[in-house]
């Protein structure tokens, strides 16, 4: 069977030879198709006699598995090479930055207030808002800020009227929810404030976050323990924090507080005049007259109320260093926060 | 106020270092603003006495001068013109040390030769002790003063003086007699009493005192001294302690009432008698009324403000400023001291509304004492006898409607309740008997306290038991874990936090600025004309007088200040109220708005460099207004709007209502402002923005989705939204998308015709549609296109 030999040697090396699938595939079919060569030679065994067939027919089939094989192995190389062309010349320069829209940011007092809130949040507080042009009422005389208050005179307030100011406080917005709702109250309040001021420290807007506890047997204890848990929340720092007699006419007991500063550990920097402490917060237990001028029962009910500002507190956990910065909305200053 | 350590310390002294003193008024609430010494550093200088005075040989303005410290004599070159012999001066031996200026280093005095004369020592002026900034001789020390005494003990220079920070109700801390009491309470050490015995009134001069304001003038007070001298001078004593008190001595009469304003915290004020004409009546002004103050201000009165009058004209305007024509000068002989009580109302805000603000007004606007009067009066006429001689008449005493003496009741059960600790009986009554509060009863569990006549700020429990916990201590006093909330709590799904819509934002590229709600009327006036706005009575500055009515004039601020800072690519946003007048009332809205300008994206190495139009803006409008989940409940329509570009601005609707704006800046706008780069920009209302749908899933077609193009061709003028509703209708209820994929306009088709591409796609619920069945809806959207826009369809 020579002829078999010969095919076999023949389709090997086409096999070997091809460098496409399709030129594989035309192998297959001339040598394995149903008129393919070595097929023709399966056919052609009837010629042969008859104790030679078994053994031709054997060779012939074996044979035929040889180039079956042959064609398997080099189409899987041939997928492999193509797959490696393909990657290579498919490779690029991964290191080159990504397409993209800028990056975009929350202005610093908006990270700050978030972060106010969602730490009073968890303790059950609710946030209001409220009016920023108030009437007189809703930001002095229902806060117990007699008309002789030296807050009251222009040189603090912004007027629109004789009768209605840009809120120097949040605090308006207190009373607002208590005159719309029933005790016990938990909540905060964040925004814009105005004061008729500028200099180094102070701008004539700024903002501030007042916060108001209204239930039943509410002490100075507990003021003391909310005040501390929060700049210890705010600052992740267990730092010491002192109470300060102080006025407002809208608390009674009144404290300002300070805490340890953050910057030098109480050492004494130039951030805390040297003192060691910072003025972060005002704070007291509601005045009577102010629960009662917004209907609430004094005998049943008292509470607490602190505010803070927020430029201060981002100033201190951030370091910016002018308060005025702020407000430019210079974006080189803001994309720090991003 | 600023106050003199060592004053304070002549009243009470407890066993306190000056820091510790400081940090116990601080914690009492009565806060320390800064303290300096009130004298440079200096040592080898004495009291010296100048024994003889000589001329100098060779130099005209130089004195020969002996000086004695006590133990040996000195000679001393001087060229102070008062220098003269028995004076006492402070005098800087060999090895003294002088600080020169208040930033120079210690000064060594030696042996020095003066124009060819030897000179052991320097006599002193009070500038080269620091004393004052400037002076123009040797400082004079009392003819008492012993010499040879350290000049630093003579004159107790080792002093501090302290600057104190009150708050507003602490009115009777504003003079050493209110400070002493705080420090008494603090340190539970007594104060010595005040010692003031009546002068002797030599004279029956008065001078009678009507009130006809007699709620605003409980109290007035005068006294008429006569024959005062006009050559005395201001002892060094008084002087000093008004210098380190933070008062400039002026003259003998002007020294003694701010001496007694210092000490005991009553503003007084002198007449000149001889120009007072008629009696004294407390009153307000009438219409038209003027008064010339002693700053030589004319002042036009208004009614509320209370007056001193005499016969025939205004002469003070009581508790603020003494008048012009009846001011004491340097040949006032016979004075009129008056001392009076003024209601705080009748003060409060009077000299503010003048642009002035007096230590007196400081004073009465937060309550002096009103029992004070007679002591004060006393007090200061015997201190201008010392000075000046002089003789005193009678006090006149006027008397209005004086205020009544207040009582409140003290539970103990409060003290624990409010506070959270229990407090001493005893020390209750301690600390409380200090303060100057009376008990007028006490059964054990309740007081009954009446309230000194300088304490304005007491009126009720919480107050007094206020005062208990600022002299226990605010640090001493137990603090609670904090109170918090145990029930659950949920915001409505319905609710979109203005957070989310911010985090949107900056997922888009945003950067949140933070701008003034007050801006400039001209900027308000061009951006956005004609609308009602509200203005400020009392702005900061002229660029901060009215309040915004959109965010957009602030945004756009900030894109110039930002362009001339080279920045070229801008994306901001804001939210916050804008403000608009509507008749009486004031309309306050909540608002969010954007601007871009630049390129679409950064600087990048392979993207293109368009820049943003007014479809990415719309895109990113889009975006925010597809989180409440309901898209299709907005149009946008072409609207000509304010600083918008006429031709690319769209008003946002939303069921009818105008939520919003979205277009490019006016060209003229932007010439106008400056601005280099395009500027896109939006603004909507928030409250729509924060309504959110609640989801409603429904099955899924098992059924394959069908989809057809439609190109057509029609008139430029008619809008994308007009075709795509009039689709819409004909499309059938199975219409599942439908979208724009292409727009052309150009030279391919016809001028003033734009080629518009749609793609609509369909599913059933339940069965697989038809080619008939979306060939029925073809034509019938293409006719309806056809009858509508007069629609070509393109092939």
């Amino acid at each position: 069977m020579a002829d078999t030999d010969s095919l076999l040697a023949e389709a090997l090396q086409a096999i070997k030879d091809s460098s496409d699938e399709n030129s594989l595939e035309s192998l297959r079919v001339h040598y394995l198709g149903k008129r393919g060569t070595l097929t023709a030679l399966l056919k052609s065994l009837g010629q042969l006699p008859a104790e030679e067939r078994p053994a031709a027919g054997e060779r012939i089939n074996i044979a035929k598995v040889e180039v079956q094989q042959a064609i398997e192995m080099r189409k899987s190389s041939l997928v492999e090479e193509s797959l490696n062309e393909q990657l290579s010349s498919e490779a690029i320069d991964v290191t080159l930055p990504g397409r993209r829209q800028s990056q975009g940011g929350l202005h610093p007092i908006t990270i700050t207030i978030d972060r106010i809130t969602s730490i009073f949040e968890t303790s059950g507080y609710d946030v209001a808002e409220g009016p920023e042009i108030e009437d007189d009422y809703h930001n002095f005389e229902a806060l117990n800020i007699p008309s002789h208050h030296p807050a009251r005179a222009m040189h603090d307030t912004f007027y629109v009227s004789p009768g209605t100011v840009l809120r120097t406080h949040t605090s308006p917005v207190q009373v607002r929810v208590m005159e719309g709702g029933k005790p016990p109250f938990r909540m905060i309040c964040p925004g814009r404030v105005y004061r008729c001021d500028s200099d180094l420290t102070h701008t004539p807007m700024f903002h501030q976050v007042e916060g108001l506890l209204i239930d039943e047997n509410v002490s100075f204890a507990d003021l003391k323990g909310t005040v501390i848990d929060f700049l210890h929340a705010y600052f992740e720092e267990d730092m010491p924090v002192r109470f300060r007699p102080s006025y407002f006419p809208f608390t009674e007991p009144s404290a300002e507080v300070d805490m340890g500063c953050v910057s030098c550990a109480g050492k004494g920097c130039r951030i805390c005049g040297n003192t060691g402490w910072l003025e972060v917060m005002g704070c007291g237990m509601v005045h009577p007259r102010v629960l009662e001028m917004s209907n609430i029962d004094t005998i049943k009910y008292n509470g607490f109320a602190f505010g803070m500002g927020v430029e201060r507190l981002a100033m201190l956990r951030y370091g910016v260093g002018d308060l005025r910065t702020y407000f430019e909305n210079d974006l080189r200053f803001l994309q720090q926060f991003n | 106020m600023i106050f003199s350590e060592q004053w304070l310390r002549e009243w009470i002294s407890p066993e306190l270092e000056t820091q510790q003193l400081i940090d116990e008024l601080t914690m009492a609430g009565l806060e320390v603003d800064g303290s300096t010494p009130v004298a440079r550093q200096c040592s080898g200088i004495v009291v010296g006495l100048v024994e003889s005075v000589e001329p100098h040989p060779d130099a005209d303005k130089l004195s020969l001068c002996s000086v004695s410290d006590g133990e040996e004599s000195f000679q001393v070159v001087c060229g102070a013109p008062n220098v003269r012999a028995g004076l006492k001066a402070p005098f800087a031996k060999l090895g003294a040390k002088i600080i020169e200026s208040s930033d120079a280093k210690p000064f060594k005095i030696k042996k020095a030769k003066i124009r060819g004369i030897e000179s052991n020592g320097m006599l002193c002026s009070s500038e080269e002790l620091g004393l004052e900034e400037s002076s123009d001789g040797l400082l004079e020390l009392h003819k008492n003063a012993s010499v040879g005494e350290d000049i630093r003990s003579s004159l107790k220079l080792d002093d501090t003086s302290i600057e104190l920070d009150l708050t507003p109700n602490r009115g009777d801390c504003l003079g050493m007699i209110g400070l002493a009491r705080e420090v008494g309470v603090i340190a539970r050490q007594d104060v010595t009493p005040l010692d003031f015995p009546a002068p002797i009134e030599s004279i029956i001069d008065n001078f009678e005192v009507r009130i006809t304001a007699k709620d605003a003038c409980p109290r007035y007070l005068g006294r008429v001294i006569k024959n005062i001298n006009l050559n005395s001078e201001s002892p060094l004593w008084m002087k000093e302690k008004l210098r380190r008190s933070g008062l400039r001595s002026i003259a003998p009469v002007v020294d003694v009432t701010n001496y007694v304003l210092m000490e005991l915290g009553q503003p007084m004020h002198a007449f000149d008698l001889e120009k007072l004409e008629g009696n004294i009546d407390v009153r307000f002004a009438k219409q038209n009324e003027k008064l010339e103050l002693l700053d030589g201000k004319e002042i036009e009165l208004t009614p509320e403000t209370l007056l001193i009058t005499d016969a025939s004209k205004p002469i003070a305007m009581a508790g603020i400023m003494g008048g012009m024509a009846t001011a004491v000068s340097d040949q006032t002989q016979h004075v009129f001291l008056e001392c009076a009580f003024f209601a705080p109302l009748a003060v409060a805000g009077k000299a503010r509304s003048y642009g002035m603000h007096t230590d007196a007004s400081h004073r009465y606007e937060r309550g002096v004492d009103y029992q004070l009067q007679r002591t004060a009066m006393q007090r200061a006429t015997q201190l201008l006898l010392d000075i000046c001689g002089g003789e005193a008449g009678p006090i006149t005493e006027a008397i209005g409607n004086l205020p009544e003496p207040i009582e409140v009741s003290l539970k103990h059960s409060s003290i624990s309740s409010l506070l959270g600790i229990q407090m001493d009986k005893k020390e209750v009554r301690d600390i409380l008997g200090r303060l100057g509060f009376g008990l007028s009863a006490d059964d054990g569990e309740v007081l009954r306290v009446l309230v000194p006549s300088y304490r304005f700020d007491v009126s009720i429990e919480a107050d007094l038991i206020e005062e208990l916990a600022r002299i226990y201590g605010y640090n001493n006093l137990p603090q609670t874990g904090g109170l918090g909330n145990q029930s659950l709590s949920s915001t409505p799904e319905s609710h979109i936090e203005l957070g989310q819509i911010r985090q949107q934002l900056v997922a888009l590229g945003y950067q949140e600025v933070v701008t003034y709600s007050f801006i400039e009327p001209s900027l308000a006036e061009t951006l956005f004309p004609d609308q009602p706005r509200v203005s400020l009575q009392n702005p900061i500055s002229a660029d901060m007088a009215v309040m915004r009515t959109s965010i957009l004039p602030g945004l756009l601020s900030t894109l110039k200040y930002n362009e001339n800072r080279q920045t070229e690519r801008i994306r901001i946003f804001e939210s916050g109220l804008v403000f608009q007048s509507c008749g009486e009332e004031i309309k306050q809205t909540a608002m969010l708005a954007g601007l871009v300008s630049g390129r679409k994206m950064p600087v990048n190495w392979n993207n293109n460099k368009d820049l943003s139009d007014f479809y990415d803006l719309k895109g990113d409008v889009e975006l925010l207004l597809a989180l409440g989940l309901e898209l299709d409940r907005y149009t946008f329509e072409a609207a000509e709007y304010a600083c918008f570009h006429s031709g690319q601005c769209a008003r946002i609707v939303r069921d009818g209502q105008l939520v919003g704006h979205v277009g490019a800046l006016h060209p003229a706008m932007q010439r106008e402002m400056g601005i280099t780069g395009n500027c896109y920009m939006f603004e909507v209302e928030l409250a729509p923005l924060q309504e959110r749908r609640l989801p409603a899933a429904s099955a899924l077609s098992k059924f394959p989705e069908v989809s057809r193009d439609l190109a057509i061709l029609i008139d430029s003028n008619y809008a994308a939204s007009e075709v795509l509703a009039n689709v819409r209708v004909n499309a059938g209820e199975h219409l599942t998308d439908l979208r724009i994929f292409d727009v052309y306009q150009g030279d391919a088709v016809a001028k003033g015709k734009k080629s518009i591409a749609l793609s609509l796609t369909w599913q059933h619920p339940s069965r697989t549609l038809s080619e008939d069945d979306i060939n029925t809806i073809i034509s019938k959207c293409v006719n309806g296109l056809q009858d509508a826009f007069n629609a070509n369809l393109r092939n």
